[in-house]
């Protein structure tokens, strides 16, 4: 009986972090991007500098009309909001955010594997909204995500290799339990890849090219209206929440801090996951659009070359201090 | 009799290894039953007012001309063989990262390492000279 509360109570916990985390981090883009072009953002919604605008804008998509184009292929189209969403929900279970294995939802113990299988699965559903909104805008955007994911998910791979590689296991867990600061130094450029590969992979800003407005309207999103367009929206920030909580989990140390870290260790996760998301923001203000072709070739001869470079160097250290 | 324990052993080990995994695939569960309440509550609120206008195809305003599943040019289908033969590779890596630092592999591996990475670098390189990785 108390299995199945505990199994329970961990479901809900990683349930109520997917609703929440994504809307936080909408509403610090929404003020974070104001402030830094010089405006206010949201100041009505709530009272208190706009903190209710998302659930506002969730109201409003709710009551919107949803259309169906009438050339697009009805339940392709239909489903592809949650074949985008509920993989970043999958992922969620598998972050440690403190020590030990109360701080889980639950220790997968083929951990990396399970994470970056999943997180792969998400791009899938852009993939059928573009085919099935049988729109040329939303195929092309389709299409180029495709090409992103081909070409993104390598070095990623790679990178996470280099630090199951430097831990010697590929449970999540496992690798922050025998994380040590100079691992930082060590993983720095495996980081930087995973980072901006995860980036492409959700497609944020500077890697937006699938969804380029002044070229393709929204992409694969183009036809979508009300709720199943909110769902991709809350697909692409509970994907940014992964990615930062990945990041942190592999490559900085996770609930690892200067102190504190048996009482405080979720604290340290947060803190740098939330890091981790404002630098995802500033990216989007800061960087233009890279072209298509720009794109491939960042990742086949910059980001693929600097992933194996360093899975050599971590090879090297780990043997010779054996 | 000592056949019997040591065949429990390993019958542990799977349920614990897909006790973790029913928990993912209950989470699975919830993530679909949440986006189905979604639907079914959007279908309750929203309205319904079709108009053939509406359900016509968007194209920056104008009537779409032709089919939507146009012939389009995959320009990267080689960048995707690339990518196949290269996430094969890599999958290989994560079982070997597991064990090659244990006591005794060492050295042994760690060259086993650098082939594999040259075989890698050299289709890179490869690919590169004859022009694959630039745009067409």
């Amino acid at each position: 009986m108390n299995d199945v509360l505990d199994v329970a109570l961990r479901l809900l916990v990683v349930f109520a972090v997917f609703l929440v985390l994504p809307l936080v981090i909408g509403q610090t883009e929404h003020k974070v991007m104001a402030h830094m072009q010089g405006r206010l953002g949201p100041m009505y919604a709530g009272g208190f500098h706009g903190w209710a605008q998302l659930v506002a804008d969730g109201v409003k998509f709710a009551q919107k009309e949803d259309v169906v184009p009438a050339n697009a292929d009805r339940r392709v189209f239909q489903l592809a909001p949650a074949i985008a969403l509920l993989p970043y929900l999958l992922v969620l279970v598998a972050i440690p955010v403190g020590p030990g294995e109360g701080a889980v939802g639950e220790v997968v113990d083929a951990g990396i594997f399970f994470v970056l299988a999943v997180m792969g699965v998400g791009v899938l559903g852009s993939l059928m909204a573009g085919w099935a909104s049988a729109n040329k805008f939303s195929l092309l955007g389709g299409l180029r995500t495709a090409a992103q994911l081909l070409a993104y998910e390598l070095p990623m791979l790679l990178a996470a290799a280099s630090v199951a590689m430097a831990a010697g296991t590929v449970s999540l867990p496992g690798i922050v339990d025998a994380f040590e600061w100079w691992w930082l130094p060590w993983q720095i450029t495996g980081a930087l890849v995973f980072f901006v590969a995860g980036l492409a992979e959700l497609q944020r800003p500077p890697f937006d090219m699938p969804v380029a407005d002044s070229e393709i309207i929204f992409g694969a999103y183009t036809e979508y209206t009300g709720l199943r367009f909110a769902l991709f929206l809350l697909a692409e920030y509970a994907g940014i929440v992964v990615l930062c909580g990945l990041t942190t989990v592999l490559f900085l140390g996770g609930w690892h801090g200067p102190f504190g870290a048996e009482g405080l260790g979720w604290v340290w996760t947060l803190l740098k996951t939330a890091v981790l998301a404002f630098v995802v923001i500033w990216l989007r203000v800061s960087y233009p659009r890279l072209r298509e072709d720009q794109l491939q070739k960042l990742a086949w001869t910059t980001l693929v070359p600097l992933a194996l470079a360093q899975i050599a160097l971590t090879g090297v250290v780990k043997v010779v201090i054996q | 009799m000592p056949e019997p324990t040591v065949r429990a052993v390993p019958a542990v080990l799977a349920v614990d290894y897909f006790q973790s995994y029913s928990v993912v695939g209950l989470l699975a569960l919830i993530g679909v039953l949440f986006v189905a309440v979604a639907f079914g509550a959007g279908r309750l609120l929203r309205p319904v007012v079709p108009t053939p206008e509406k359900l016509l195809t968007y194209e920056c305003g104008v009537d779409p001309v032709g089919e939507g599943w146009a012939h389009t040019q995959v320009r990267y289908y080689v960048y995707a063989f690339l990518y196949v033969i290269f996430a094969v590779d890599s999958i290989f890596l994560f079982p070997w990262a597991t064990v090659f630092a244990a006591p005794g592999y060492g050295a042994t591996t760690l060259v086993e390492m650098f082939i594999f990475l040259g075989f890698l670098a050299v289709g890179l390189l490869y690919a590169y000279k004859k022009g694959v990785l630039t745009w067409t």
